[in-house]
């Protein structure tokens, strides 16, 4: 596979504190999750997260969201990208995912461990992702969610 | 990351995932259980040892595989989830819906 995928990496320094900030679009094709994934993972600076949160914790979370992305926000359309922004600091992780579309409701997704939904192919997403990381926020319009997680 | 099908002396189809299962891959994992299955294959086993993570989408389509196994009378088991992964599936209560041993030997025993 020939990837269009090209991270960009910035340190920032002040106050005392240095910042790297991770950047890479991402097309609208499920096919690119894994590869922007390890991309991502395989420039990570090392310190806040432990190796079993990066490799476990961190990679669902980014695959959940990017998937979630392209195909409910952008609708896999190749004329949309997702936009991945990854800040990391000595106490904390932040992971940005934000797509083209026009957001949803984040509280309108039912509990997928209900008994009439457990057995269902479909609907864990976001229910996976919010157990994944410290904390999970969205914009207003729905189509941008943070996910943080704290130093550990 | 890759998946590998291999028969055992009774016949049981015991699937390895190497790296990932998500959802850029897991149509191919679909494809592979779904082709044993019409060549007459009816008790699988998914073997995670070697699994570094697994979205919602690798979760659903277990769920998906499960039912169409049971369907023609099979049964499909998991085996060799790490801990992380374990915790998964209890969240999720998926362990409520699928057989789960430590090893692909206890899973293969257990048929």
């Amino acid at each position: 596979m020939t990837t269009p995928l090209h991270l960009d990496v910035r340190r920032r320094a002040g106050g005392g504190e240095t910042e790297t900030e991770l950047s890479l679009d991402v097309p609208s094709d499920l096919q690119y999750v894994g590869p922007a994934v390890e991309l991502i993972v395989g420039r990570l600076p090392p310190g806040p997260l432990s190796p079993r949160r990066i490799r476990f914790n961190f990679r669902t979370a980014l695959a959940e969201a990017l998937a979630n992305a392209i195909a409910y926000g952008n609708h896999h359309d190749p004329a949309r990208v997702v936009r991945v922004l990854v800040q990391v600091r000595h106490d904390v992780v932040r992971l940005h995912v934000t797509d083209e579309g026009d957001g949803f409701d984040p509280d309108g997704v039912p509990d997928p461990t209900l008994p009439d939904r457990v057995d269902l192919e479909d609907g864990r997403g976001l229910f996976v992702l919010r157990r994944l990381v410290d904390h999970v926020a969205f914009n207003e319009k729905g189509n941008s969610v943070c996910l943080t997680l704290r130093a550990g | 990351m890759s998946f590998t099908l291999r028969k055992d002396k009774h016949g049981v189809v015991v699937v390895g995932v190497d790296g990932q299962l998500i959802v850029g891959n897991r149509q191919e994992l679909k494809q592979k259980v779904l082709d044993a299955l019409e060549s007459g294959g009816r008790k699988f086993v998914v073997d995670f040892a070697k699994t570094g993570y697994i979205d919602s989408s690798g979760l659903g389509v277990l769920v998906s595989l499960s039912k169409k196994i049971r369907e023609q009378g099979g049964d499909l088991r998991l085996c060799g989830l790490n801990e992380d992964l374990q915790t998964l599936f209890e969240l999720t209560k998926l362990d409520t819906l699928f057989a789960i041993t430590k090893t692909s030997e206890e899973a293969l025993a257990a048929f």
